[in-house]
Parts: structure tokens; C-alpha cells; sequence
């Protein structure tokens, strides 16, 4: 009895401290922006478009670059991502096929990012010759975000009760009204949180849109979709890689990085507040 | 038999796999009579119930043989729609089931899903079930809350006002007072003997007092096998198997 006390205790504080530490981590990693980041942020600083040789100015081409191709990635990847979660646990029969179909998604999801990048450039800039340009990158982070979203979603439908769609089906209801009507909605709140971590990856993601999206400088907001844009974490790559100038563009990357992750932060907290209203409203 | 036969199950056999949960059973349910099911627990009453309106399609690796017509039509066989079927054949679950939605919009449920969209005809549906359910006073100022926040009893009317929206000739219910109070049991033993000016009833329970308070006929399974089936009124007066007996009185092991 008294070794089993014991051993508990030592696991609380394993866990603890494991959370403990996670937790400072992303403190010290907000702090440590923060304090210097925070001196070059300014109204101007979010407005306007580098000037100087990007050694001055703001952010604001690449702030909506970064904007329009996360915006594009999740209008293209969560509805495809939504179905194709909806055809593997709804309709696919589940036998080997299915499971092929899985693993396939899951090793999608541990390809380096660069190769997403390669394959974007191939097949959208050159072989569909969207050229360098927003659709490029968007499709090319979707298809980054896809197994990520397919997951979410795959585990929140599986996580409705079988009651649902049975009360539905024996309601004379077909199988897709049961889907659309019954099973959809009560699975949102954890498809947004597929959605949610699909839009934190595709607003960080440097190396997808290098090659099919990004470009190194352009006071021009975009026109259309097969406009190049500026993107926040190139635009940091650039920075902070530039040779003569890095010293004195310093405060301007601490700064475009703390915008980005505030962006990050500030979509995931939208996202969170929406599925917990519909959590409450949802609870079954 | 003078009555109209509703549903016919012959020679039914059926299995979750390999295990054989029903073995040979064969009954005639009456139409516009309540036919009870009673049996102790894992004997197949709520298998055979779902063999009824063909819900157990939907657990794989399942398997039929035998017969199972309604209204003479072979439901199991290649012809048969199953959406038409279940929308003949209404279904209360054991554990209330309510969707996470208003009351309005579940008992609205089945008529939106046959394609009804009328606002008013909708409207009408949803208070006629929920009198026939027994439940209308009781919501008729809160149609917009969630059915959620229902009490037990309140819910399980809820669901039955939902099976009656789409107006199903039959109506099968899998022990549907078994988690209320008496007085909702009561409640919902009265709705239906009188559902059954309508509806052809088949009902699963426990209760053996139950059974005998609202059934015309009553069926006794064991393992799997329907041992005894007749009128209420002989199954727990002069039952004609010992194990029935035994099983009515309680002194079952
Ligand atoms: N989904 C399933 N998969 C495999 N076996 C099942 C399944 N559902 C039921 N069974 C088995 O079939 C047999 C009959 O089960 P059933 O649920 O019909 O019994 P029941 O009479 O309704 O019992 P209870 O009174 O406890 O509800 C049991 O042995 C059970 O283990
Ligand atoms: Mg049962």
C-alpha cells in the first residue's frame, strides 16, 4: 500500500514537471520575442511596405501574402479534407483498402516540408503553369495541411456515438441526411480543431511556398490569385539570412516573428472560443 | 388466427459472426395489438427487434436466414428499400437517444428527412406528435431549447413522439421505460395502449408486471430460442413450458 502511495507520487510529479517544462518553454519562447520584437512593432510597422532595401518600413504586403495563402490552403484542404474523413469512416468498407488508404495519409504527414515545396513547383507552377503565384501556394501548403485535417476529422466522427446515426437511420432518414444532418454537425467542434492546427502549419510553413508562391519583395498587394505575394516567414528567412544588412534589420525580424506568431496565436484563440461555444451547444 | 397478420418471422436464424443469436424463431405479430418480448438478459429480444426494421444491417459481419415478411412482402429480400422500410417501421431505442438539437427540430427530424419543408405542415407534425407522446403541455413553451436538457422521462417521450412523426404503422420499442420513474413508466404504459388504436406494437421489456399490464401476446425467449408464444392472458396464467413458468414467477436462475 504504502509503495504503491509512493509510486503515484513520483508519477504526479513526473507529469507535472513534464507539463512544467512544455509550458516554459513556449513562455521563454514568447518572452524572449516579446522583449525584443515589441520595440519595432508600431502602427506603421503593420501598414506599410519595407522601404530601404527592406532595412525599414513595415510588414504589410507580407502580412496579407500570409494572409491570402492560409486562406487558400484551408478553403482548399478542409473540404476535401472533411470528405475524404467522411468517405474513409462512413461509406469505405472497412477491409484493406481502407488501411492502405490510411497509412498512405499518415506517412503524408511525415514528409519533410521541402518536398511538398518540390512537388508544388512541379505540378502547379509548371506542369498546371499557375506559375509562381497565390493559387500555387495554397494548393501546395492544402495538400501539406491535408492528412493533418483528414485525421482531425476521421477521430471526430468516429467519436459520435453509434445512437446518433441509429436513431437517424431508423427514423427512415438515408444515409447521407443521417451524415449531413445527424453526424456532421455533432463532429464541427472537432473538425475546427483539425482546422485549427492545418491554419498554425500553413501560416509558419517557409519551405512550401519558396518555390510556388513567395516572392522577395513587392510593395504591390496582390491583384489576383496568380499574383506573387511577400509571406511573413519568408519574409524572416530573407531577413535574417541577407548578409550586409542583417545587423541592422535585427529589430524588424524579431518583430516580423512575433507578428507571426501572434497571427498563429490569435487564429488557434479564435478557433478555440468558436468550438467551445459550439462544444457547449453540442454536448450530448 | 381471426386477426390480421402484420409481421410474419419464419424459421429466423441469426448470427453475429459465428455466435447464433436467434435459433429457429417463428411468430405471427398481430396488427393493431401489442406483442410483448420477455426473456432474461442475452437472449436475443433486442436482436430479433432490429431484425424488424433491418437495423442490424448496419453491424458488420452479421447474418440472416429464414423469412420476415410485413404486410406479405419479404423485407429481406433484394427489392426491398431500406429507408422506405424504416420509415414504415419506427424504432424507440432502450437508451433515449435524443439529438443534440431542439426539441422542435428532433421531432421534425424524420419529416425533414423525407423531404417536407412546409414551415406550417412541419409545425403541425411536431405538435400532433408530441400530444400523441403525452408530452406537449409539458414543452409546448420551450420547442426552441435543447432536447438535452430534458429530464430521463421527458426525453424517451421525446423519442417516441419522434418515431410517431413519420407516422409508422409499426412501431417497435426496446424496453422503453426500463431507466424511469414509475410515474413516467405509467405515462408511457398508457400512451401505448392507446398508440395502439394505430399501431402495431412489438415491445421489449424486463418488467414482467409490465408485459402483462399492456400486451395482447406475449413471446418468451431463451437463449436465443422463442420457447413459448400466445396470448398475454395464457403465457402468465397456465404457461405451457416449465422454463416460462419458472421465468414468470422469478424462481429463474
Ligand atoms: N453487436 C453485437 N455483436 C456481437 N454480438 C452481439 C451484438 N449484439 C448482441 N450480441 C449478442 O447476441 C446475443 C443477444 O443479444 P441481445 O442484445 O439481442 O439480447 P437482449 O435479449 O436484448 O438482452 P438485454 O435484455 O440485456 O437487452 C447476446 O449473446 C449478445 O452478446
Ligand atoms: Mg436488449
Amino acid at each position: 500500500m504504502k509503495g504503491q502511495q509512493i509510486y503515484q507520487q513520483v508519477a504526479f510529479l513526473g507529469l507535472r514537471l513534464s507539463t512544467l517544462i512544455i509550458i516554459s518553454v513556449l513562455g521563454l519562447i514568447i518572452w524572449f520575442l516579446g522583449k525584443r520584437g515589441v520595440s519595432a512593432l508600431s502602427w506603421e510597422f503593420l501598414t506599410q511596405a519595407p522601404r530601404n532595401g527592406m532595412t525599414e518600413g513595415g510588414i504589410f504586403p507580407a502580412l496579407i501574402g500570409t494572409l491570402c495563402l492560409t486562406l487558400g490552403a484551408i478553403i482548399f484542404a478542409l473540404p476535401l479534407g472533411v470528405f475524404a474523413a467522411i468517405y474513409l469512416t462512413e461509406y469505405a468498407k472497412q477491409g484493406r483498402l481502407v488501411r492502405i488508404i490510411r497509412l498512405g495519409i499518415n506517412n503524408l504527414a511525415g514528409v519533410p516540408s521541402v518536398v511538398f515545396g518540390l512537388f508544388g513547383l512541379a505540378m502547379f507552377v509548371e506542369y498546371l503553369r499557375f506559375g509562381s503565384s497565390i493559387l500555387s501556394g495554397s494548393l501546395t501548403l492544402g495538400i501539406l495541411i491535408l492528412p493533418t485535417i483528414i485525421r482531425a476529422s476521421e477521430e471526430a466522427l468516429l467519436a459520435i456515438p453509434q445512437t446518433f446515426r441509429e436513431a437517424s437511420l431508423a427514423l427512415g432518414a438515408s444515409r447521407w441526411h443521417t451524415i449531413y444532418k445527424a453526424v456532421l454537425p455533432a463532429a464541427i467542434p472537432g473538425i475546427l480543431t483539425g482546422a485549427i492546427l492545418g491554419i498554425g502549419r500553413a501560416a509558419g510553413e517557409t519551405a512550401p511556398i519558396i518555390f510556388t508562391a513567395a516572392c522577395f519583395y513587392t510593395p504591390r498587394l496582390p491583384h489576383s490569385i496568380f499574383d506573387q505575394v511577400m509571406a511573413l516567414p519568408f519574409h524572416l528567412y530573407v531577413l535574417a539570412t541577407e548578409g550586409t544588412h542583417f545587423e541592422k534589420t535585427l529589430p524588424l525580424q524579431y518583430g516580423t516573428a512575433l507578428v507571426l506568431l501572434g497571427l498563429v496565436l490569435g487564429i488557434n484563440l479564435i478557433a478555440v472560443v468558436i468550438r467551445t461555444r459550439l462544444r457547449r451547444k453540442m454536448r450530448w | 388466427m381471426a386477426n390480421n397478420t402484420k409481421i410474419v418471422v419464419e424459421n429466423l436464424n441469426f448470427y453475429y459472426g459465428n455466435d447464433k443469436a436467434l435459433k429457429d424463431v417463428s411468430m405471427l405479430i398481430q396488427e393493431n395489438k401489442i406483442t410483448a418480448l420477455i426473456g432474461p438478459s442475452g437472449c436475443g429480444k433486442s436482436t430479433f427487434l432490429r431484425v424488424l426494421n433491418r437495423m442490424n444491417d448496419l453491424i458488420h459481419g452479421t447474418r440472416l436466414e429464414g423469412k420476415v415478411l410485413i404486410d406479405r412482402h419479404d423485407i429481406y429480400s433484394n427489392t426491398t428499400d431500406v429507408v422506405e422500410l424504416r420509415k414504415r417501421v419506427g424504432m424507440v431505442f432502450q437508451k433515449s437517444n435524443p439529438f443534440p438539437k431542439s426539441i422542435f427540430d428532433n421531432v421534425a427530424y424524420g419529416s425533414r428527412a423525407h423531404g417536407i419543408r412546409d414551415k406550417t405542415r412541419l409545425t403541425n407534425i411536431v405538435e400532433e406528435s408530441l400530444k400523441k407522446a403525452a408530452l406537449w403541455d409539458e414543452v409546448k413553451d420551450k420547442l426552441k431549447q435543447p432536447a438535452m436538457d430534458l429530464s430521463g422521462g421527458q426525453q424517451q417521450r421525446l423519442c417516441i413522439a419522434r418515431a410517431l412523426a413519420i407516422n409508422p404503422e409499426i412501431i417497435l420499442m426496446d424496453e422503453p421505460a426500463s431507466a424511469l420513474d414509475p410515474i413516467s413508466t405509467a405515462k408511457i404504459e398508457e400512451l401505448i395502449r392507446i398508440l395502439k388504436e394505430k399501431y402495431t406494437i412489438v415491445i421489449v421489456t424486463h418488467n414482467m408486471q409490465q408485459a402483462a399490464r399492456v400486451s395482447d401476446y406475449t413471446g418468451f425467449f431463451l437463449l436465443g430460442e422463442l420457447i413459448e408464444f400466445s396470448d398475454t392472458n395464457k403465457i402468465f396464467t397456465s404457461p405451457q413450458d416449465r422454463r416460462t413458468e419458472e421465468y414468470i414467477t422469478g424462481r429463474f436462475g
